[in-house]
């Protein structure tokens, strides 16, 4: 379905290398050039987003067809609405037969691949391509770069180091989610991790920031490294089992056009080892020695909080407020908008995607931490003082939703849990736009001191107040068309969810937990409430703030530009939802939904 | 075996080079006027580099000169071959380094004295019987003990060089302790020779004196690497000798002592071997993996609380010992992944540690400071060189896009691939607490403000040129660069593996 003429992924990833590259070796003194490269390759890569969004967006119908003919040829139903234990759980061993309806799937909905061997003897390439669930991503990253440098374009404490290392950053977080081989997953994901810490760490507000940096790094290094000698295991049991029981998969699959004729047995590419886990390959009992034992239950929790820690899962959250508040106003953006969905992305991929056995076994307990994480974040951000907190305790609730998604392990659910994620991100980069906004002028960000700045930056006020909203979960906004579906799946996944814990059998727990996270909302409301009331109401202080003035017109961009799509995706769910959809019902038919 | 002069003589291609280039540089150095003596230290760097380069394209092992060469005494592979161009990059760069460092007082025995080593971890590289071994390893380390003490009127440097000589040559009497039982019990001094012998019937009833000759010989190892606990020598010799000279004695003698090391048990103790109903290659195993585990562990945790910044390197490189000795105990598998890890690593931890250490001398000889304190503001004052120290430090600690995390990847794989997977996981999160103390230094460069903010901090054209290509091979190497040095391990690790032909 190749139709691009030129490597349109690659480009997006390489343009802020090459930038931050140039932007390196530029004089100093030169800040408007420096601002100007770094503008100007943000803006580049977003268009180039947008457009591999819309173009992959017009196939939408074309796959969703194909994936419901694939579907009912075996025999599934097309909508994958509940998962069917009785169906996935079959023993744990081998599949006899071949299954390949999932991988067909993944495989047919990939678009603008890109595939160079890098390192064949280890079976690692560089094989980057988009499909609906990373599209989305994609386009969130764009914007939230546009939006953080401009932001930051009052930054004068070495503005060419600050660029140059947001625009490394831009450059990892795309490679994360673009990337179809495993091991290019790991190494954008840990490139990432060093511009960050440096952004934070040197940009940051200064009281916290070399703690904050330093915390959120080993956190999340320490999930991803683990994961990362998970996934490694996971490769080599793959291979053996391509080398002995699926020999025979691995040539029909190679005949299919699955996998190239090239590919080895050892290969870190996610589509061959979606492959070996569809048939069973990390489901075989007497793993490590032990008879109850297999890989994918031993390894699941590894690699889904691994990642899961940089989503903010309970009770690895503890990173993420203090992150959020020590970083500069555009890392936090990118940080609370993109970064966290990379972690839960991940975790969807090489979680749920690669070990579909484990997150039948560990998802049904895992959703207790992500409910913590709903219920908790909310109270915590209702009690602080400083404004910051507020978001950055939200992020950290809202980011238990789209784990709570996930944990549905049915379509509706995770499709809310993937709207979520883009909704979440722009809603909450507008929000730390938000705040940034105002601490710049105001110079302090405790709730009660501040007041009646909606008088002075009307903008800001209104903006905030939309991104309010949407985190409430008002309809026509993006937050009720991703909270809702979440809610449902829930509710819908509690009839065929079931959590075994020796003699004790939890069953339809689903609709209990459904309920208690929708009373986190209306935490959520009383939070936005006060902080919109005690910030943005009341009477302004000219004496305590005499310095405070509106907003610029490039302010007033970020806002709007961050702004629209919580809007348009609230009115028109029908542009992101169904490709959302065709992305995850590979991952779906994984899980034996039928 | 018919001797065949010429045949022979690629094998040694590199020995002979150094031996000429050391005739060369002793001559000019005394016969240079004083005003042209700083040439001596280009003389011999780009020597070195010819000298890799002639050998890497003229007289490199192939498939069919592999082999035992000079009575046996000699084995001609290319994993000899990676070893001893990274001994000679590693000679060249420290050359160009040390030849505008004030420590170093511009005086040619230096140079001299760094060729000479370089000839024994050379020949190190591709040794097979016993007596080559130990008289490779006297010829690397002599000259090591020399360098150390190359400052006699300062106290730290000649402490540090009677430091490295005490334990030194005690580590060499206990190597030579268990080789000299090995060849008590074998009768032969071919490395090949004693594996057949041991294999034999006649051999099969006793595994106690093997096991305490392969005790001694890795303990003997263990010091030459510094793996703890044999490593108390390797703080107090880093810091107190020349900066130039610690960047060489941290990369090339321990490269040629982890070649050695892995030769030496692969050859020797075969995987296998079985005497007395004794696997013995698991016993060597099981010591390595244990050794590997309080290396990076105690190294880790000790570095975390240094203030000078090449005690830090010193207990950096202990914790890096470790992570190669992961890669050692892996070899429990045939496949060449560990090899060609040990390789790959060696390979990239060259070029990134005498990175690291090449800046520490620009930077001391500017600030005559060795504090991590002092870096603070590194970034405002010499942008460029804070982001070469940066990039030294995040192949350390095996963050992408530089080498160090393929390096550590590799031999995490390999250790997984070994069912080793608790090693891994004891690696990787060791690697964690290194990152921690790679990143108070480069933020101490980046964010801190010091005493010493407006001092500049020169560095000479030549020094420039020489942190930017190791800076640049750093990252290349772990970026696009990658497979072919990895495959290029992996054909080291398949001579190794080649049954030796007469």
């Amino acid at each position: 379905m190749e139709a691009i003429g030129f490597p349109v992924i690659s480009l997006i990833i390489f343009i802020p290398i090459v930038a931050a590259v140039i932007i390196l070796f530029i004089p100093r003194e030169q800040g408007d050039l420096i601002k100007g490269i770094a503008i100007t390759a943000a803006a580049s890569v977003f268009a180039l987003s947008l457009f591999v969004y819309l173009n992959y967006n017009a196939r939408v119908d074309d796959i969703s067809a194909n994936q419901a003919a694939l579907l009912s040829e075996a025999g599934r139903d097309s909508e994958l609405l509940q998962l069917n234990l009785a169906v996935s759980s079959q023993s744990a061993s081998v599949l006899a037969g071949q299954s390949m309806t999932g991988t067909q799937m993944f495989h047919d909905g990939l678009a603008f691949q890109e595939r160079v061997e890098w390192l064949p003897a280890l079976g690692i390439s560089y094989h980057v391509g988009v499909d609906g669930l990373n599209a989305p991503m994609v386009l969130l990253t764009g914007m939230v770069a546009v939006a953080g440098v401009l932001v930051s374009w009052r930054i004068t404490d070495r503005t060419r180091e600050f660029m140059a290392f947001f625009l490394l950053l831009v450059a990892g977080v795309y490679g994360v989610f673009v990337a179809i081989d495993m091991f290019l997953l790991f190494f954008f994901y840990e490139l990432a991790i060093f511009p960050m810490y440096l952004l934070i760490a040197t940009w940051g507000w200064a009281q916290l920031r070399e703690y904050a940096a330093m915390k959120l790094t080993l956190y999340i290094l320490i999930g991803s490294v683990v994961a990362l000698v998970g996934v490694i295991a996971m490769v080599l049991v793959a291979q053996n089992y391509f080398l002995n029981e699926g020999a025979a998969v691995f040539a029909t699959a190679k005949d299919a056009g699955i996998l190239p004729q090239s590919a080895s047995e050892l290969s870190f590419s996610m589509t061959q080892i979606t492959l070996a886990a569809e048939n069973g390959a990390f489901n075989v009992a007497g793993y490590a020695g032990v008879e109850s034992l297999t890989f994918a239950k031993l390894w699941f929790p590894f690699i889904f909080i691994g990642f899961g820690v940089l989503a903010g899962v309970f009770p690895f959250h503890n990173w993420s407020p203090d992150g959020h508040v020590a970083a500069p106003t555009a890392v936090s953006m990118i940080h609370a908008g993109v970064l966290m969905k990379l972690g839960a992305y991940a975790a969807l991929r090489s979680g749920v995607q690669l070990l579909p056995q484990g997150a039948e076994v560990h998802l049904p307990w895992i959703v207790f931490l992500t409910l913590v994480n709903v219920v908790y974040g909310a109270f915590i951000a209702f009690r602080q003082r400083d404004f910051k907190y507020v978001i950055g305790f939200s992020s950290v609730s809202h980011m238990g939703l789209v784990s709570m998604g996930f944990a549905t392990m049915n379509l509706t659910g995770m499709t809310g849990a993937g709207l979520q994620m883009f909704s979440h991100g722009a809603m909450t980069a507008l929000f730390f736009g938000c705040v940034g906004m105002v601490y710049d002028r105001a110079h302090t960000r405790d709730i009660p001191s501040l007041g009646g700045f909606i008088k002075i930056m009307p903008w800001v006020g209104f903006a905030f107040i939309v991104g309010g909203l949407t985190s409430m979960g008002m309809p026509g906004l993006s937050g009720f068309i991703s909270e809702f579906p979440i809610f449902q799946g829930m509710w819908r996944a509690s009839e065929s969810v079931s959590l075994s814990l020796g003699p004790f059998n939890l069953s339809n727990y689903y609709s209990i937990m459904v309920i208690i996270a929708a009373l986190g909302i209306i935490i959520t409301a009383a939070y936005v409430l006060r902080v919109t009331s005690q910030v943005f109401f009341g009477d302004f202080d000219r004496q305590k703030y005499p310095d405070v003035d509106d907003i610029t017109v490039r302010e007033r961009f970020v806002l709007i530009f961050l702004g629209t799509p919580l809007v348009l995706l609230g009115t028109l769910p029908f542009i992101m939802a169904p490709m959302l959809e065709t992305g995850l019902r590979p991952v779906l038919a994984l899980l034996g939904g039928a | 075996m018919e001797f065949n002069f010429l045949q022979s003589l690629p094998a040694i291609a590199p020995e002979i080079g150094l031996t000429v280039m050391a005739v060369v540089v002793l001559l000019l150095d005394v016969y240079l006027p004083e005003s042209k003596r700083r040439n001596v230290g280009f003389v011999a760097g780009f020597g070195m580099l010819a000298t890799a380069a002639a050998y890497f394209f003229l007289w490199a092992p192939t498939l069919e000169t592999q082999g035992l060469y000079w009575g046996g005494n000699i084995r001609h592979d290319t994993l000899a071959e990676i070893f001893k161009i990274m001994v000679l990059i590693a000679g060249a760069i420290t050359c160009f380094i040390g030849v505008d460092a004030k420590s170093l007082a511009r005086r040619g025995e230096f140079f001299l004295i760094i060729i000479v080593s370089s000839l024994g971890a050379t020949l190190m590289a591709g040794a097979t019987d016993l007596i080559m071994v130990i008289l490779a390893l006297e010829t690397t380390t002599i000259p090591l003990y020399v360098l150390a003490a190359f400052r006699r009127d300062d106290t730290r440097s000649a402490e540090s060089g009677m430091k490295y000589f005490l334990f030194g040559s005690f580590a060499s009497a206990i190597l030579l302790y268990g080789i000299s039982l090995l060849y008590g019990f074998t009768g032969h001094t071919n490395l090949y020779d004693i594996a057949a012998f041991l294999g034999t019937e006649a051999f099969s009833s006793n595994a106690v004196p093997v096991l305490i000759s392969i005790a001694l010989i890795i303990t003997g190892f263990g010091f030459k690497i510094s793996a703890v606990p044999f490593h108390f020598w390797t703080p107090d010799v880093y810091e107190g000798a020349p900066t130039p000279v610690t960047a060489f004695l941290s990369v090339a003698s321990k490269a040629a002592s982890f070649s050695l090391l892995v030769r030496f048990f692969l050859a020797v103790f075969p995987l296998g071997l079985v005497i007395d109903g004794l696997t013995i290659s698991s016993f060597w195993i099981q010591t390595v993996a244990a050794l590997a585990v309080i290396s990076m562990t105690f190294g880790n945790l000790l570095a975390l609380w240094q203030k000078n910044i090449k005690r830090l390197l010193a207990y950096s490189s202990i914790a890096q010992a470790g992570y190669i000795l992961m890669g050692v105990a892996a070899l429990s598998t045939e496949s060449g992944t560990s090899v060609a890890a040990i390789g790959f690593y060696l390979f990239m931890y060259t070029f990134t540690n005498l990175l690291a250490f090449g800046v520490i001398v620009y930077f001391s000889e500017a600030t005559g400071s060795e504090n991590i304190r002092d870096l603070a503001g590194l970034s405002r004052r010499n942008p460029m060189l804070a982001l070469a120290f940066t990039i030294a430090l995040l192949s350390l600690a095996g963050i992408p896009p530089a080498a160090g995390f393929f390096g550590k990847f590799f031999l995490f794989q390999a250790a997984v691939e070994a069912n080793l997977t608790w090693l891994a996981i004891i690696g990787v999160l060791n690697a964690i607490v290194a990152l921690y103390y790679y990143l108070v230094v480069i933020k101490v460069m980046y964010v801190d403000h010091g005493d010493y903010e407006e001092m500049e901090i020169p560095v000479s054209r030549a020094g420039g040129a020489v942190l930017a290509v190791a800076s640049l091979a750093v990252v290349l190497l772990g970026t696009i660069l990658t497979t072919p040095f990895f495959e290029w391990a992996a054909r080291g690790a398949e001579a190794l593996f080649r049954i030796v032909q007469g």
